[in-house]
């Protein structure tokens, strides 16, 4: 197996396409930071202008690293599945597709084992390129800027975390986004075991979530209930959940807390959830299925 | 006789149609064993099957004495093959794709022997060129290699001359006959070109929609008691006449457009040229005919779509 997964990395990262991802993160990343370094201080106003005039806001110790990684990421985490949907969607029906898969069924190897590689395969994929996206958003921003006190708007709350109590923060949100882009990746291989093309995956893919989108955008008190609660793309963002820090009765943040951590867990049970039935379920056709490409 | 493969009624139905029915047969060590069909006979369904690339609806399969359905991963450490054609990844280079091969198969193996494979198909040269740039003839040999990487006991060859030119086939047929006489290799290779079944296979097993005609040693199916004979002359309606008055006759078959075709052992050849020198017929040329061709044509041309013509 691990032959295997050692030459399915080889062949991800082989392919033009692979890169296209990486390449797209860091022209977007490095855009937003461009922009930020020429016109910081106005955005951070046009951010927070709601409170603008109930509190005297420190404009330019809000613009700092850890600021604008929050941002990266909260602009970037909903799009980045696109981008990970166009090496996991490929990854069995790119193969069927160039007629490889039937070579390598014909090897020495269980067809469990076969599908598990490559969806272990999509999921390095996936944490490398979070990883990536780490360090340009966080590492490249707090070189750029400087790290200080992070300042997290939530409804109508402006939430101060301490400079010091922030760097954990990322990890566990990180962490988070690794399991929820990993529903992504495990959702396009699953359609990608169902198809013989790669383009049908990665289109799928897009349409699930834009479809999922929609539907918890809408505000219709029926979906909201009955559908909301339940999809994936509702959970996605619950990484935000590691930066809402906790008070006390006098008001005062608590260093180390989390205001709703069920909550969190909550989602993350329920990606994890997704990740076991996608993933059974490509695992069960994959053994079922004819190979006819 | 040791028998590798065993195959009992086998069959395998998609929806309404049946592409393999009750489908037996056996491949003995040593053999090169040749597998005839028209297209859509259920020769590469069949190969699937063997290769687990398709499950059976109904039989069995045995290879090495073994269960395949229960031995599977056991049983395809000892098989090498291509189906239909050698899709290799055309991003990696030849060097690269055989290593891959090599280490899924279950080998360690040494760069040594790597090039050792290339240069027995002649790519040692383009080791390092992406697949993407080799041309179908190549791809073809070097999807060979990557099926005895491995040194397999047993090779499934579907179609594997397909998209050659002739020093292609050739060069592949020679390969073939080479691995089954200096390596022991046993091989089941299917081909749509019969003639290179003929030349290479020692045991043939023709089957039409999904059902099996007939399966035997090339040298009874192709009986030379039943050749062939195609005569050419200076004046055929002439010769044909002159024939017609000898003891010839008997051999005589009817022709729409006035050629001269007989059928007789092979051995009566130098007999009959004779006869057609005493008699003064001014002989162009007599061939042999008797092909592996003209056996499975009889047999399968209730599939006919063309009136055969003689050119």
């Amino acid at each position: 197996m691990w032959n295997l997964l050692q030459f399915e990395l080889y062949k991800i990262f082989k392919k033009p396409r692979t890169y296209i991802a990486f390449g797209a993160i860091a022209a977007i990343i490095l855009l937003i930071q461009l922009a930020l370094v020429i016109n910081g201080k106005d955005y951070v106003k046009f951010m927070v202008s709601d409170l603008d005039d109930t509190l005297d806001i420190p404009y330019d110790q809000i613009n700092n690293g850890y600021w604008i990684a929050f941002n990266i990421l909260n602009l970037l985490l909903i799009h980045v599945p696109i981008l990970v949907a166009l090496v996991t969607g490929d990854i069995v029906a790119g193969e069927a597709n160039m007629g490889t898969l039937r070579l390598l069924i014909t090897k020495p190897i269980s067809r469990t084992n076969i599908i598990l590689t490559k969806f272990l395969a999509c999921v390095i994929y996936t944490i490398i390129l979070l990883l990536w996206m780490a360090f340009l958003s966080l590492v490249v921003s707090v070189l750029l800027f400087g790290a200080n006190d992070l300042v997290v708007a939530k409804e109508n709350m402006l939430l101060q975390v301490e400079k010091a109590d922030v760097l954990w923060r990322y990890f566990a949100a990180f962490g988070f986004a690794a399991v929820a882009l990993i529903v992504v990746a495990a959702l396009s291989f699953m359609l990608s075991v169902l198809s013989e093309n790669s383009i049908g995956p990665i289109v799928g893919t897009v349409a699930i979530i834009i479809v999922f989108t929609i539907i918890s955008e809408m505000g219709v008190p029926i979906y909201d209930k009955a559908v909301k609660p339940y999809l994936f793309i509702t959970h996605m963002l619950g990484w935000k959940g590691f930066f809402y820090i906790d008070f006390d009765e006098d008001g005062q943040t608590i260093t180390g807390s989390v205001r709703n951590f069920s909550s969190i867990l909550k989602s993350l049970s329920i990606l994890a959830g997704y990740i076991v039935l996608f993933v059974t379920t490509a695992v069960i056709i994959f053994k079922k299925k004819d190979i006819l490409s | 006789m040791v028998a590798i493969i065993e195959v009992k009624n086998l069959t395998k139905q998609f929806k309404d149609v049946t592409a393999v029915n009750d489908l037996s047969f056996s491949v003995n060590e040593g053999d090169i064993y040749g597998f005839l069909g028209q297209n859509g006979a259920g020769k590469s369904t069949t190969i699937r099957m063997l290769l687990t690339l398709i499950k059976p609806t109904a039989g069995s399969i045995h290879i090495f004495s073994k269960n395949l359905h229960t031995h599977r991963e056991e049983i395809l450490t000892d098989i090498g093959a291509i189906i239909e054609k050698p899709d290799l990844y055309n991003y990696l280079s030849a060097y690269h794709n055989l290593s891959f091969f090599a280490k899924i198969s279950g080998v360690k193996i040494s760069k040594n022997k790597i090039f050792e494979q290339l240069e027995m198909v002649g790519l040692a040269a383009r080791a390092h060129s992406k697949v993407k740039t080799f041309s179908q003839g190549m791809k073809q040999r070097l999807g060979i290699a990557a099926a005895l990487i491995h040194n397999p006991k047993l090779l499934i060859l579907d179609e594997p001359t397909n998209g050659l030119d002739p020093q292609g086939i050739a060069d592949i047929r020679n390969l073939i006959i080479s691995l089954s006489r200096k390596f022991g290799k046993t091989i089941l290779v299917s081909s749509h070109l019969l003639t290179e079944i003929e030349l290479i296979a020692n045991r043939i097993l023709i089957i039409d929609k999904g059902n099996k005609i007939v399966e035997g040693t090339s040298a009874v199916l192709l009986d030379p008691a039943n050749t062939i004979v195609e005569v050419n002359t200076t004046d055929n309606a002439s010769a044909k006449n002159q024939i017609a008055e000898t003891r010839w006759k008997q051999y005589l078959q009817q022709t729409k457009d006035g050629d001269i075709i007989l059928k007789f052992d092979k051995s009566l050849i130098p007999e009959f040229i004779n006869q057609l020198v005493q008699m003064n017929v001014q002989v162009l040329s007599v061939k042999p005919r008797h092909s592996l061709e003209d056996y499975f044509l009889s047999l399968t041309t209730a599939n006919q779509h063309v009136e055969p013509v003689t050119i």
